[in-house]
């Protein structure tokens, strides 16, 4: 959902992080009641993760949004750069092979 | 944003605006549906980063925390999203006042979780705040240093237990006028804070009005006490919006960039309008004896706040901000030694789990 400039980049400019606290800063996903993937809702700081976790319970889940929880150092998330989107994603664009619409299904032929 | 669809009451005094945070977080989803402006094969590579930072505020998409932006836009966020969670912090302090003296154990309890939600949309706040490259250390040193400002209105006192109830209804009341536009403001991370963060003011607000009800409904003391609440905060509540139009000096700007959608003015507008409906509802008077409907205009007319007042408060010299600036001081000053433990404690357990494991001999 955000690229954000807190994480390491795989190139382009390096992150600034301004973090003097000892306290690192943490990425909060939420698995919503009826969701299937984990979504993430924000962050906040902490100086561990069962302490990550339990804070992120109380700002993020008060009013039952969701029944499951990851926190994540982010530190450990690397973001791929806006500057080089074009080029990182680009490859997609030209194998339409790879959509199952691409290909004709002979006449007659079920379940395919 | 998802899962926080909250039951809809749908007739309470907050329903419209209720509707338009909906309808703020659907243009949210719809512009990530679109995509991005540049280029059929989205080539945005070449362009010049500023026309393309103008080309999204254009195309009301958002701006994100790794896009180009300049550097005016930059610190005039961080600037208002600083002052905005400050504000939410500060803001327990009024209220916190009456935690342990509210009148019944279910007031108590709704009380006690308004303030935690306040801590929360804090939280959010700094978070977002964090997205431009600034830290929360930072921005909590800048607000104990007295270099950000927090919003005027916290620093008026909490006199009875029915300021708790004019908070609620005016106070957060202005604050949802002012923050239901900010759903849609250009930059994502503030957006998607608010959206969120509206939903769960309204909650206050409503809390707020059934108080103030309540009492305007009870005894004839506990009436003039509603009555006195709301005559100490309609002014007040009327200065959060900030100076008017003619001597505010951020706004053109702000508003060129889609962070404001409206002027000052036209916010604080907004708001008497929707007051003055709900006064009648709660049997309450504004205080003020000008106040009228204009045919022409099709709103009402009204004595603007005293913006004197307002700029001493802000510079510092209202009823209560010495008070609020040395507990939060002295709250950030006696909690060191917690934060450190914290920190230590976490140091330690990270350096044993990562210790080589001693093999006995």
């Amino acid at each position: 959902m955000s690229d954000d400039p807190r994480t390491r980049t795989g190139g382009g400019a390096p992150a600034k992080t301004a973090d003097r606290s000892g306290w690192p800063l943490w990425e909060v996903f939420v698995r919503p009641r009826r969701g299937l993937a984990h979504h993430h809702v924000g962050s906040l700081h902490a100086p561990d993760a069962e302490l990550a976790l339990r804070n992120a319970r109380d700002l993020y889940t008060r009013r039952q949004e969701g029944v499951s929880i990851w926190v994540v150092p982010a530190a450990a998330i690397t973001a791929s750069s806006p500057d080089e989107k074009d080029a990182f994603f680009a490859p997609a664009a030209d194998k339409v092979y790879r959509h199952p619409t691409f290909y004709e299904v002979p006449e007659g032929a079920a379940h395919l | 944003m998802h899962g926080h669809h909250f039951p809809e009451p749908g007739d309470g005094p907050a329903s419209g605006l209720l509707g338009q945070v909906e309808a703020a977080e659907a243009a949210l989803r719809a512009a990530a549906e679109r995509g991005r402006p540049g280029a059929p094969d989205g080539a945005a590579g070449d362009t010049d980063p500023q026309e393309y930072f103008t080309a999204l505020i254009e195309a009301d998409q958002k701006i994100e925390p790794r896009d180009w932006m300049p550097d005016a836009y930059r610190r005039t966020l961080i600037r208002q999203i600083a002052q905005h969670a400050h504000s939410e912090i500060i803001g327990m302090q009024p209220e916190g006042n009456w935690i342990t003296r509210a009148p019944s154990l279910k007031r108590k309890a709704i009380l006690l979780a308004k303030v935690q939600d306040e801590a929360g949309h804090g939280l959010y706040l700094y978070a977002a705040a964090e997205t431009l490259g600034v830290s929360r250390d930072e921005l909590v040193e800048l607000l104990l240093a007295g270099r950000q400002k927090y919003s005027s209105i916290f620093n008026y006192p909490t006199l009875t237990w029915a300021d708790v109830g004019a908070i609620g209804w005016l106070v957060d009341g202005a604050a949802i006028v002012n923050q239901v536009p900010l759903c849609r403001c250009s930059y994502g991370p503030y957006a998607r804070a608010m959206i969120r963060i509206c939903k769960e003011e309204s909650f206050h607000q409503r809390q707020g009005y059934e108080i103030l009800y309540t009492l305007a409904h009870g005894t004839p003391a506990q009436r003039e006490m509603a009555q006195d609440a709301v005559n100490r905060w309609w002014y007040p509540s009327l200065a959060m919006f900030g100076p008017p139009d003619r001597d505010s000096t951020h706004s053109e700007q702000s508003m060129a960039w889609k962070i404001k959608r409206f002027s000052n003015d036209e916010l604080r507008q907004r708001f008497v309008d929707m007051c003055v409906p709900q006064a009648e509802i709660l049997g309450l008077r504004i205080p003020d004896p000008e106040l009228r409907w204009n045919p022409e205009r099709q709103s009402y007319d009204f004595t603007p706040p005293d913006y004197a007042e307002l700029m001493r408060v802000i510079s510092g010299d209202g009823p209560c901000n010495r008070q609020r600036m040395a507990r939060r001081r002295r709250a950030h000053a006696e909690g060191a030694w917690v934060r450190e433990a914290a920190a230590a404690y976490a140091a330690k357990r990270a350096a044993r789990a990562t210790a080589p494991t001693e093999v006995a001999a």
